[in-house]
């Protein structure tokens, strides 16, 4: 996908009006005639999606990719109330129908990657694994049960009840110090040091620095959905579905999996 | 014991800035120019307001939700205006009254968490009063944490909103006539009396500005709450954090409770100015 910049007019201009034109045709390739489509992403793949956009901005010459990257509630809410946004990739499948039962979506969603949770500490913590989390005095962030990565944070200590005994759940949601309305901001504390432990997709243990992150056994274990779909009256409509061909790719795909998601096959 | 009512040169300063303020029909040009800022401002508050009163909104505001974190907002809010005040009323006097080495610098020093972002705000406190920081980590070996406390928020607060109060009362202390205080020391009055009676009234309007003024910016502080305070509902998740929360989940919920702070802050401005203005 390429549009070549207009060149001089063959028209009877004065010289100086053809060199001037050439001139702002080239200053402008880059800018005016680029055609900009709006990605909305979730905070969770904020460094991936970097990484794919700039590849996909390489690979289509005269495309340009703008990024928003919030949570995807926040995303979903913006789209809803009329946002020109040409894709929107979400953590989870309830934000995408909120999307989808607007009507604003063109054709299904389709999933291209999903994260499994696990739990970081800073070095020193008094938590070495998952069943030390309902330990008396441990300090545990979590996100907000109305964010994505926080309910399903909920959703494996629940199901830790029966990995680690009853009362588990119950003492680990007494160990919660604060819920936070992001994942990054749930990071954050860690890597800070603020508290003992965290639960966070795998993606952001590997994003953060100075971080230990615990496996997470798989009966306790959630594995986080992200649907990516084109808007129905986004801008650039053909470029937006290239896009969503791309992320879809195994080259894409192989670039989402270095940063800790796990592929669709 | 003193000669001339101290009283009366307070009237005579006060009727003075009266009769600035003029009674007249201000010209229609004034009017226009002023009411295009004024719509700008008015319209999203207003129309964010209807849009809470639709049945929708009011049946999603999780009432419970809203009272605890307007409750919490209110304490904490209240608690930091009190330190703004005892902290930041000598700090505003000595900016205004004295010349010395230093002096742009001190108030370079008050400026400065106006420009910071909030989050930025967030940050800097948890280097000095985070577990490992500064400060927290003595006081974490002698047992007191900070973060995740109401305290936090309550120093969140202060840090963002003292240079509002400051700024405002100092202007407010520049503005008192030397030669009002120096004439009530000749006619008798000891320094005390002459700081109450001459320099307080004179400086009253310039302190309910910065009460006013602090206490919205405390209110609707965000970014360096979440950060240094966490959110968590009952101990740490104030109003604003409330409606950021209920944002991820509804965003009629979080309307109705924008709404109930716009209320709450709009109801305060009136009553304080409206108090204040019949005080002297």
């Amino acid at each position: 996908m390429s549009i070549a910049p207009s060149g001089p007019p063959r028209t009877s201009w004065p010289g100086r009006f053809r060199i001037l034109a050439s001139i702002l045709s080239l200053a402008f390739a880059g800018g005016v005639l680029a055609q900009p489509i709006v990605v909305s992403a979730a905070s969770s793949l904020t460094e991936s999606f970097e990484e794919l956009a700039e590849m996909f901005e390489a690979r289509n010459e005269g495309v340009r990719v703008d990024l928003n990257l919030a949570g995807s509630s926040t995303l979903a809410a913006q789209i809803v109330q009329g946002a020109p946004v040409s894709v929107f990739a979400s953590a989870n499948e309830a934000q995408m129908n909120v999307v989808a039962e607007a009507g604003l979506i063109e054709g299904d969603p389709s999933v291209f990657a999903r994260n499994r949770l696990v739990v970081i500490t800073p070095p020193g913590s008094p938590v070495r694994a998952v069943d030390d989390l309902a330990d008396e005095g441990v300090t545990l962030v979590l996100a907000g049960p109305e964010v994505p990565v926080g309910a399903y944070a909920r959703a494996a200590l629940s199901a830790m009840d029966a990995v680690y005994g009853e009362g588990f759940e119950r003492g680990a949601l007494a160990n919660v110090v604060s819920e936070e309305p992001n994942v990054r901001l749930v990071a954050a504390k860690i890597e800070l040091g603020e508290a003992d432990a965290a639960i966070v997709y795998a993606t952001d243990a590997l994003a953060v620095q100075g971080v230990e992150a615990i496996r997470i056994e798989d009966e306790a274990n959630v594995l986080a959905s992200y649907p990516v779909a084109v808007l129905a009256d986004g801008p650039h409509p053909a470029v937006a579905q290239a896009f969503l061909t791309w992320v879809l790719s195994p080259e894409a795909q192989a670039v989402l999996a270095s940063y800790g998601f796990e592929i669709v096959d | 014991m003193i000669g001339r009512s101290p009283g009366s040169l307070v009237e005579a300063a006060e009727a003075a800035q009266r009769r600035r303020r003029r009674r007249a029909w201000p010209p229609a040009l004034l009017v226009g120019s002023a009411l295009v800022l004024v719509t700008f401002l008015a319209l999203p508050v207003g129309v964010l307001l209807l849009r809470a009163i639709q049945p929708d909104a009011v049946a999603s505001l999780a009432l419970p939700v809203a009272a605890e974190a307007l409750r919490l907002s209110i304490v904490t809010t209240l608690i930091s205006l009190a330190v703004i005040i005892v902290g930041g009323t000598p700090l505003a006097y000595l900016l205004a009254r004295y010349e010395f080495r230093g002096r742009a610098v001190l108030d370079a020093i008050v400026d400065l968490p106006v420009v910071l972002p909030p989050v930025v705000a967030g940050v800097a406190l948890l280097l000095v009063f985070g577990r490992r920081g500064l400060l927290g980590e003595p006081l974490a070996d002698a047992g007191l944490t900070v973060v995740f406390t109401t305290a936090a928020v309550v120093l969140a607060q202060v840090f963002v909103a003292s240079p509002f109060y400051v700024r405002a009362l100092k202007v407010g202390f520049a503005a008192v006539p030397r030669e009002l205080e120096s004439a009530a020391l000749t006619d008798g009055a000891d320094q005390v009396q002459a700081f109450l009676r001459i320099t307080v009234p004179i400086a009253f309007p310039s302190f309910v500005e910065g009460v006013v003024l602090a206490w919205a910016r405390a209110l609707g502080e965000f970014g360096a709450t979440i950060v240094f305070a966490g959110s968590l509902a009952g101990r740490t998740r104030t109003l604003p954090l409330a409606i950021f929360a209920a944002l991820e989940r509804d965003l009629d919920a979080a309307v109705a409770l924008s709404a109930v702070l716009t209320a709450v802050a709009a109801v305060m401005f009136l009553v304080v100015r409206t108090v204040s203005r019949g005080r002297f």
